[in-house]
């Protein structure tokens, strides 16, 4: 059975992983893709959940914000997701061991579940409180934590830059 | 291209205030503003893309333009301090890596060419609400306003980050 080690060590030695690596300015321009993608990620959960959390956008449904931002948030998680695999892999074994990448990878996951929940059960409800400027508390509590989730992949993702030393 | 001599004695000047090495010796400094600052962008271009895509009429189409703009603006004032500050801090901490980087010439020069084009939209706008919607001619001069002006945040943010691969000269 190949173990996970391995699969690093694969995944690190194929040929677009070695050409990222290689060639100088393949990686800049693929992270800056992903850092435009993050951005853009991040600006539209921003605005979803400070409406739902009751801080703007306050004449506008709650499920009319969803479906003005939500396109725009999947697309950027779409971009931000390639991208970020594509630099994991360019020196996957060395990313596999930096706690921050590892810590963005649990919040990422703990954003996740956040939506999910939201989705399937906080959402349930939505058509009695849509318009409403005060939301109830679990979908505020969902917004502040679903903010504080974003907030910290930011930060994990820039302290990967600087504790991170890659391995020719 | 070498930089100017008043510039390098400017960064030298400013690399050894009290303020850049405090700045400069906590580790945990630099990645922090850089970590604001990254997250003040992000709300800036996610709410200019809500402006652009409602101009293209591409999303929420049932809003006026003017109440869009009213509704993404405040966002995008609240942050461009943010954007200041964390950008005079980085300056403070790293003169001549990013003064007299040709990344960063190139980020601020976008950046003052966007300013124009975001004026150049959103000037009539305050003056008269239905400006950019009375005709076809005007509509489509409102979407390559907020295309170009989208494209150009692309490159501030791509520049940006090519700050740290590109040798200050």
């Amino acid at each position: 059975m190949l173990n996970v080690d391995e699969l690093l060590h694969w995944l690190k030695d194929t040929e677009f992983a070695t050409a990222i690596r290689e060639n100088g300015s393949l990686f800049p321009w693929i992270e800056s893709v992903h850092v435009l993608g993050v951005t853009v990620l991040i600006g539209s959960v921003g605005l979803l959940e400070l409406r739902l959390i009751g801080l703007t956008s306050l004449n506008r449904s709650v499920s009319r914000v969803l479906k003005d931002v939500l396109p725009i948030t999947w697309s950027a998680f779409a971009v931000s997701v390639v991208s970020g695999f594509l630099l994991f892999a360019s020196n996957a074994p060395t990313y596999a061991t930096n706690t921050f990448f590892l810590g963005k990878l649990v919040l990422l996951a703990a954003a996740g579940l956040n939506a999910f929940g939201f989705h399937a059960f906080v959402e349930r409800s939505i058509a009695k409180w849509d318009s409403a400027a005060r939301t109830p508390l679990p979908a505020r509590l969902s917004g502040i934590f679903s903010l504080l989730m974003w907030v910290g992949i930011v930060v994990c993702g820039r302290w990967v830059g600087f504790t991170l030393v890659p391995t020719p | 291209m070498t930089s100017p001599a008043w510039l390098d004695r400017f960064c030298e000047w400013l690399k050894v205030t009290p303020f850049s090495v405090a700045l400069q010796s906590a580790a945990w400094a630099v990645p922090l503003v850089q970590t604001i600052h990254i997250l003040a962008i992000g709300a800036v271009i996610g709410s200019g893309l809500m402006i652009a895509l409602r101009t293209l009429g591409w999303v929420a189409p049932d809003q006026t333009l003017a109440s869009t703009n009213l509704r993404f603006l405040r966002v995008i004032w609240w942050s461009l301090p943010v954007l200041l500050l964390t950008g005079l801090l980085m300056i403070s901490a790293e003169p001549a890596r990013s003064l007299e980087n040709p990344a960063f010439l190139l980020k601020m020069a976008l950046l003052l060419i966007s300013i124009a084009v975001n004026f150049g939209y959103q000037s009539p706008l305050r003056k008269n609400p239905e400006f950019w919607e009375v005709s076809r001619t005007r509509r489509r001069l409102s979407q390559l306003l907020a295309f170009t002006s989208l494209l150009l945040w692309v490159g501030v943010i791509f520049s940006g980050r090519w700050i740290a691969y590109v040798e200050a000269s």
